[in-house]
């Protein structure tokens, strides 16, 4: 991941889980396999130090985009999320 | 239970302020007058208590809606103001709205642009599904930035900033000049509609003028009640007395402006309406004192009757009284099911379930009512019938004298409410009601006596013990109601539990010990014996039995007794409890009997005792709920507990402080060893009173010292408690209940026949008291073991009088943890259970709250109930292996490496884990010790 010009990359830091932005029509075959409206997501704020990063390496993130979230889980080895941007 | 007559459904409800047109519209009356009764005791016309208001007393009507009482619902009536008051509820709104608009034009003091991009962020907001807590953040941030203008950037007007002066008063900042309520209220009238949108305010359902008063609504009087006490005065309703104080201030106010008294008289008269007004509605109020009542009690106004714990939310919407329960003292009765609950005859006869009457149960049902409420002969206990509920909902209350004839009347489409029989589903509740297991469904069997009976092995699900606990229980009152008690929550489907994967409910105390003299050392029992142990278990397969050679008898060993309830194809192999944990293990030969080896259901060596079967750790207990199902699971603890209580009654058992009695040598053995350990703290004081004593790393002197001397006491109380646990010996009923895990532990027993120990005050050994010393018995600046809190002496052999207050030092440390920790919790678990009570598990895996969004895409991330997981893992490969390869798994797998550190010392540490916050009390002083013990 390339992101400069922040101060610092808060995805490398160890207990961050990796964050992934999706394209459009990624998250809308996520939406209609999950049978989801996107308001039902779980949200995250614009201004997630997260977001921030991805934003370095995408560009800006409008609200509405659907990042997805993997995390290292305790019960299910690997977990995948999503979280829809939101202002903030 | 029939959906009848519904006209209408409630679509959705919404809140907002009531315009004061609105108040006048609906008010059944003008308030006039303070006065409630006249001399006649009859209400006065425009008073506080005008029967357009409602009626409270019998035989009177309601004059705006003609019903009686109870029939009436109660109708409002109003005040005029006779100068606009503040609502003190919606102060905060207020100064929000006086801050971020214009004193002059009244306009949001942002420039258009800002205000439309507010707009279509809100709008973009709740497509994106923000909440209103999202949707009132934001309209707060959008105020923020509109205040602290200097100057509109509409009608240029300069702008003065506006101070709260709590609870009700607005000042200009710069010459202190007071915001009248009128002013206020002007201010409010000038912000535009299409603003207040942007401000998260909806203009059509809430004027922001509103929020000042100039009418104010007087409850119903049903809502406000006047009590006539026993001597015949009038008590009347604390809201009412404060009507009556706004209604006075209010006419005098009035009478005053309209005479045209000085401005200040009217200003003060003013400010006192206001005072009125906000303890009317908040007497808690902060920034003014509690509007009294003549007794100095606090008044108890609008914002009191709902607020709290004892407010109308939780104590009267989220709690409520209940039909059709019971509540009684409970005890314990062995031989019930673990499934069943024993319910006294008085109890039965009040409870009923309706019982539906149709063609095929009609003439049954007419012979049941023709019992009456109260059948004769009272033995054997057969149901009755209350009440019997007609087909167009009519409830006749069936005596004894009208019993026949209702039940001639009886017809198909009649409902009957019938007394309990046994077998019904029931509730069993115990209060406090930490988690799932605190209510579970049980079957009810009819007993004589006086109090709700259930097996001990329910006790620490409920968390229950006989000294007094009281206990709930609910009867069902429909089909569905029962159907999902019977599949969710009757006890045997509760035998796992989700806290931790494994058995909450299993034997306990006796019937470890039980167990212990059944299987341990493998005994040997005679016909007789072997039919007494047997005979409770009821329908059994009884083995062979062996011949002994020497005099022909048959007898049956113990441990083919126990195999008796296992089932046929069970196979496990673990290590007991009294488990010495050798270096080498013997397996099958082990010199203890601890290696327990089950196959095909036949148990070839081994002890059963707490591991085997025991509550929170059978091994035995767990596999048969996973692999068998929860009725064979059930079936197995009502045979084992009957069983093992059988095998104890055989051998008999009792304890008593004789048990602690260690011989002489021993004794002495115990005091040469605690006196070195003290001679050695001495030393240790010494070299640090000379300073030889060498620093440890990281910590000061001080702190070596300490942590040297608790080092060397925490040893002498082991030692002592091992000195005392050789002499005890296994043939020890004490030993052996802390051995096999019944009751108590080894500490507990060296405490009582070795050595106290050393006591702690947060992990410290005591150390306050007096200047530089604990009691006035000791030298200022003595750090020796006994002017520090190490007690040497036993419990039986008697605490010294210094000791003994070390002690209580210590034990009050216990108490006060215990009952912080309770009230912490407490409300912990409410506030956890207040964020989680709504979320639910979806058919699609999802956990979602109210509104659909989603809390977690897969339940626990992996999908898995944590009741049928083995002890919070998905899959028990270890078992899984040992299924398929046999004993040769066992080898492979080093399944009896696993649980190391069975010590003692050990031991308790691990047993702490599973007891936790249960058994708190008993287990507060060891915790403590142990800190103190420093291990």
């Amino acid at each position: 991941m390339a992101a400069e010009n922040i101060s610092f990359n808060v995805l490398k830091h160890v207990l961050v889980p990796e964050h992934h932005l999706l394209s459009e029509d990624e998250a809308k075959e996520v939406l209609s396999r999950k049978n989801m409206t996107p308001d039902q997501l779980p949200k995250i704020r614009k201004s997630d130090p997260g977001i921030k990063v991805l934003e370095s390496i995408h560009g800006p993130i409008d609200e509405g985009r659907v990042v997805k979230i993997v995390r290292k889980s305790e019960t299910a080895e690997e977990f995948v999320a999503y979280r829809l941007v939101i202002r903030g | 239970m029939t959906v009848r007559g519904i006209t209408k459904r409630i679509g959705s409800i919404k809140f907002s302020c009531v315009s004061p047109e609105e108040i006048r519209k609906m008010s059944a009356t003008k308030v006039i007058t303070a006065d409630t009764y006249d001399e006649e005791g009859y209400p006065i016309e425009m008073g506080l208590m005008d029967p357009h208001m409602g009626v409270i007393e019998p035989g009177l009507r309601c004059k705006t809606c003609g019903c009686k009482v109870d029939e009436c619902p109660g109708h409002f009536g109003h005040i005029d103001l006779a100068l606009p008051v503040i609502h003190v509820g919606f102060i905060k709104d207020i100064k929000m709205l006086l801050e971020s608009t214009c004193c002059k034009c009244g306009r949001l003091m942002l420039s258009e642009d800002q205000i439309q991009a507010r707009r279509e962020s809100m709008e973009r907001m709740e497509e994106l599904g923000g909440g209103t807590i999202e949707v009132k953040n934001f309209s707060k941030e959008t105020a923020k930035d509109a205040s602290g203008k200097g100057v509109c950037p509409y009608c240029g007007a300069e702008q003065i900033k506006i101070k709260l002066d709590k609870p009700t008063t607005f000042r200009e900042i710069e010459d202190n000049h007071k915001l009248t309520p009128k002013e206020v209220r002007e201010r409010l009238e000038r912000i535009p509609d299409e603003d207040l949108v942007t401000l998260g305010i909806e203009p059509s359902t809430c004027r922001p003028e509103w929020m000042v008063l100039t009418a104010l609504a007087v409850p119903p009087v049903t809502v406000r009640p006047s009590i006539t006490l026993d001597s015949g005065d009038r008590s009347e309703d604390d809201l009412t007395h404060k009507l009556v104080d706004v209604l006075r201030i209010n006419q005098r106010l009035r009478e005053n402006r309209d005479a045209g008294a000085p401005q200040l008289i009217v200003e003060d008269l003013w400010e006192l309406l206001q005072y009125h007004v906000t303890t009317y509605f908040d007497n808690q109020t902060s920034g003014i004192p509690p509007a009294r009542h003549r007794s100095g009690r606090p008044l108890k106004t609008l914002a009191q009757r709902l607020k709290g714990k004892e407010g109308r939310f939780r104590s009267n919407l989220s709690g409520k009284r209940v039909n059709f329960s019971a509540r009684t003292v409970i005890s314990p009765d062995p031989l019930l099911s673990i499934n069943e609950v024993g319910v006294p005859v008085i109890a039965a006869r009040e409870l009923t379930v309706p019982v539906h009457v149709n063609e095929h149960n009609i003439e049954k049902i007419r012979e049941m009512v023709a019992r009456g409420p109260t059948p004769v002969p009272e033995r054997p206990y057969v149901p009755g019938v209350n009440y019997v509920i007609r087909s167009d909902g009519r409830r006749i209350r069936v005596t004894d004298r009208n019993a026949a004839d209702v039940a001639e009347g009886i017809d198909i489409d009649y409902t009957v409410e019938r007394q309990l029989v046994d077998g019904d589903v029931v509730l069993f509740n115990r209060q406090p009601s930490l988690h799932r297991m605190s209510m579970m469904a049980h079957r009810v069997r009819i007993m004589e006596g006086r109090t709700f009976r259930f097996n001990l092995t329910d006790c620490p699900p409920y968390n229950a013990d006989f000294d007094g606990d009281e206990m709930n229980l609910h009867v069902l009152q429909s089909d569905e109601a029962r159907a999902e008690a019977r599949i969710l929550m009757q006890v045997q489907e509760n035998i796992l539990s989700p806290r931790y994967g494994g058995p909450i409910i299993g034997a306990i105390h006796d019937h470890i010990t039980g167990a212990y003299f059944l299987t341990h050392n493998n005994p040997r029992f005679d016909r007789f014996q072997a039919m007494n142990i047997l005979f409770k278990l009821g329908d059994i397969e009884v083995p062979e039995p062996y011949i002994d050679e020497a005099t022909g008898e048959p007898y049956w060993t113990g441990k083919q007794l126990f195999s008796i309830i296992l089932p046929k194809d069970f196979r496990t192999t673990f290590k007991a409890n009294i488990c010495q944990n050798c270096k080498v293990c013997q397996k099958e030969n082990c010199e203890y009997d601890a290696y327990v080896k089950i196959r095909d259901g036949q148990l070839l060596c081994g002890t059963i005792d707490v591991k085997g079967i025991g509550n929170s750790k059978g091994k035995i207990l767990d596999r048969i709920a996973r692999d068998y199902g929860s009725a064979r699971a059930a079936q197995f603890i009502n045979q084992v507990t009957r069983l093992v209580l059988g095998a104890l009654m055989n051998h008999g058992f009792s304890t008593g402080i004789g048990d602690e009695d260690i011989p002489e040598e021993a004794a002495l053995q115990i005091r040469n060893n605690t006196q070195d350990c003290i001679d050695k703290v001495t030393e240790l004081v010494e070299s640090y009173q000379d300073g030889t004593l060498e620093q440890m790393p990281g910590r000061s002197l001080r702190e070596t010292l300490e942590v040297s001397v608790m080092g060397v006491l925490g040893n002498a109380r082991d030692e002592a408690g091992k000195i005392a646990g050789k002499h005890l010996g296994m043939n020890n009923p004490a030993v052996i209940m802390a051995k096999a895990g019944a009751r108590g532990s080894m500490l507990n027993l060296s405490q009582m026949a070795g050595c106290v120990g050393q006591q702690a005050v947060r992990g410290e050994r005591l150390s306050r008291g007096y200047w530089n010393r604990t009691l006035p018995h000791f030298e200022k600046g003595d750090l020796g073991a006994y002017a520090r809190g190490f007690c040497s002496n036993s419990y039986k052999s008697g605490l010294s009088p210094t000791e003994f207050f070390f002690h209580a030092m210590g034990g009050r440390e216990g108490l006060v943890d215990t009952a912080v920790r309770t009230s912490r919790s407490g409300y912990m678990q409410r506030r956890l259970v207040s964020a989680l009570e709504d979320l639910k598990l979806t058919s699609d895996g999802t956990v979602r709250n109210t509104i659909g969004t989603v809390v977690q895409f897969k339940y626990g991330e992996d999908g898995v109930d944590p009741a049928r997981t083995v002890r919070g893992k998905a899959i028990d490969l270890d078992d899984l292996f040992a299924e398929v390869l046999g004993d040769q798994a066992d080898e492979l797998l080093h399944i009896d490496t696993k649980d190391v550190g069975g010590d003692y010392g050990s031991l308790e540490k691990d047993e702490m884990e599973y007891i936790e916050d249960e058994e708190s009390e008993e287990y507060d002083d060891l915790d403590m010790d142990f800190d103190g013990g420093g291990e």
